[in-house]
């Protein structure tokens, strides 16, 4: 299975967004998109997502357009976990990770349904905390919660906004393994967007850069993350540096700072 | 001994017999306030005559000929009351607990939004200048008259809380200052109505604003029995779309619902439970936010149990105070409206003393 996008533009109003976007997706890759805020990407994970309509363009689905398979169908490939999350705040952890089951329930929960949320429990570290209310748990705890509430969805593409954003160093390297684990143990894709570069660089299959709305590259990430490419894009002076551990991407701090005057437009680690 | 793999799932189904268990016992307990509430008041029956009276009364209507003066206080006067206190508790309860989900917000209810006083001053208009009209109107549709006016109004109110909501977020502050501004407006167009109406509309209405249970006969519980069930319907197979509104419309949307168009259907069958109730009852206030919330706590979010919680939860409150507003001054009648306003202005209060844990963000 393979999703496929193709000519994708997205307006807000009269804004071009993302215009002529196309790639596509094969099942067990990992892809990361890349780019600076305001890029596009959250807006092309939304509207593969089905949150965002598409002004022009095509979202196939084993050759099929998603608009012509049901909402239900497309929630049974697809799953998203947002940038930032809401709640209620009497919910709990094990009432949160159920609603990935919506789609594929009638009314009650199977057996199997129930198989499915505790594997995703576990497979995140939660089930301990499964009766505890979502405001008791930390920030990183509770991304978690949301993590595995997608993978209880069971999709085939799994869509991730900034899914580090809230975490620290540790559990931003448990959610990127996690997300290895996915695509390799269960033949799955993701889309993920990011903004570590280096976390793109070492746990995506292919890498994506855009920019202004536009796809600029996509490819392996040597292909695809040069310095030319990172430079004229993020506005930064940028330099590979070869370690014991690999190759990382840093900025040129000093010279990013003579250059600007200040940090503002450097991201941060 | 449990596998650990099983601990979530055990914890599920063990959760589900006990909601279960919570449901049929509120069932039980509405049944138990329900034959008391035929029994109380100025005339006492025995239980078993109560029980006798309404078993004869379904199965074989005519031997109830015989003991005319038992049927009447019984089947004509206190078991319609009963039955309206009970589907306006559960049309009012459902709807406070819908519109909480689809506002994402807990402390709104039909009455918090303003679609209490919206509605009442449909009534009162169709009550005021209907006079013109009813006569040309056939008597089985005068009725519908009023829950008509009451509706249409009530939607109109929630229309444009809807419409604040897309607009400015649904942030407590937000909606319920809105709901307080369509209270007043409404309330100023019903004064305007009782100033300008004469003596015998003005009583009508005033009691009426007060809310309670005069308005109970057959004719009513036949137009407000099948509103209030078919809406329960509608919104409890809804349920599991209603909870996944809980994670933000972007996660339910990928979860597949079509959220703009639940949220207004979703709205439209709240507002027309609780207007169909509330052109017979007046306004009765509360119970729209009391029965999801005492229902939250002993059920969870769950809305596949809560709804159904909720509708019980309302219907014995509001079943157990017309009882006593009915009884504890006998002769005189305190209006259970005035009752609602108390314990729920109390609970209102509890609500935002302990929100900080629970109930309100």
């Amino acid at each position: 299975m393979t999703l496929v996008v193709e000519g994708l533009s997205v307006h807000y109003g009269s804004i071009r967004v993302l215009s002529d976007i196309s790639f596509s997706l094969p099942l067990g890759e990992v892809l990361c998109i890349i780019g600076p805020n305001g890029s596009g990407k959250s807006t092309l994970i939304k509207t593969i997502a089905g949150i965002l309509e598409p002004k022009d363009g095509k979202l196939l689905l084993e050759g099929q357009n998603l608009d012509s398979i049901s909402r239900n169908e497309i929630a049974k490939k697809i799953g998203y976990v947002p940038q930032d999350f809401q709640f209620l705040t009497s919910a709990t952890v094990l009432e949160s990770v159920i609603l990935g089951r919506r789609p594929h329930v009638q009314w009650s929960l199977t057996d199997h349904d129930l198989d499915i949320v505790n594997n995703a429990m576990r497979m995140l570290n939660i089930a301990p905390m499964a009766e505890k209310m979502l405001t008791e748990l930390s920030g990183g705890e509770r991304q978690r919660v949301f993590i595995a509430r997608a993978i209880a969805q069971d999709p085939d593409f799994y869509l991730f906004d900034e899914p580090t954003s809230a975490l620290d160093i540790r559990h931003q390297i448990d959610v990127f393994s996690m997300i290895r684990a996915i695509s390799e143990k269960k033949d799955k894709s993701v889309l993920v967007a990011v903004h570590d570069l280096n976390f793109a660089y070492h746990y995506a299959d292919r890498v994506m850069l855009i920019d202004k709305g536009r796809i600029v590259c996509i490819g392996t990430a040597d292909e695809v993350m040069t310095e030319e490419n990172i430079i004229s894009v993020y506005g930064v002076p940028m330099q590979f540096i070869s370690t014991d551990a690999g190759r990382y991407v840093i900025p040129n701090w000093k010279k990013a700072v003579l250059n600007r005057g200040c940090c503002t437009n450097t991201k941060k680690a | 001994m449990k596998s650990p793999e099983n601990t979530s799932s055990s914890l599920y189904l063990s959760g589900r017999k006990q909601k279960f268990i919570i449901i049929a016992g509120l069932i039980i307990l509405l049944f138990c306030a329900c034959i008391y509430a035929l029994n109380a008041g100025s005339y006492h029956l025995s239980f078993d005559r109560i029980l006798t009276i309404v078993n004869q009364a379904v199965m074989n209507p005519d031997l109830l000929k015989e003991i005319p003066f038992e049927k009447t206080v019984v089947i004509d006067f206190r078991m319609p009351r009963a039955l309206l206190a009970i589907f306006t508790g559960i049309s009012l309860a459902i709807a406070g607990c819908v519109m909480q989900a689809l506002l994402r917000n807990p402390l709104v209810s039909p009455f918090t939004l303003g679609l209490s006083s919206a509605a009442s001053f449909g009534s009162a208009l169709a009550i005021v200048f209907g006079a013109f009209l009813m006569p040309f109107i056939p008597k089985v549709f005068q009725n519908g008259v009023i829950i008509f006016s009451a509706f249409l109004l009530g939607w109109f109110s929630i229309l444009f809380i809807y419409a604040i909501s897309r607009m400015k977020g649904s942030s407590s502050a937000t909606l319920i200052l809105a709901g307080v501004v369509i209270g007043y407006i409404f309330t100023a167009g019903v004064m305007i109505l009782k100033y300008l109406t004469n003596d015998e509309k003005l009583r009508e209405i005033t009691l009426w604003l007060m809310g309670g249970m005069w308005g109970a006969n057959w004719g009513a519980i036949i137009i407000v029995a099948p509103i209030t069930l078919l809406c329960f319907l509608y919104l409890e197979s809804k349920a599991w779309d209603l909870n996944t509104l809980s994670a933000g419309d972007d996660v339910a949307k990928n979860l597949g619902v079509n959220v703009n168009r639940l949220r207004l259907t979703g709205l439209f069958v709240a507002t027309l439970a609780a207007s169909a109730c509330l052109a017979f009852t007046g306004i009765i206030g509360f119970i729209g936010l009391m029965g999801p919330h005492i229902g939250r706590m002993l059920i969870g979010n769950d809305n596949r149990y809560l709804i159904p919680c909720s509708a019980l939860l309302g219907a014995l409150i509001l079943l157990i105070s017309d009882t006593v507003a009915r009884t504890i001054m006998e002769p005189v009648e305190i209006p259970v409206g005035v009752i609602m306003y108390v314990i729920g202005g109390i609970f209102f209060m509890f609500l935002i003393l302990r929100g900080k844990h629970r109930m309100i963000t």
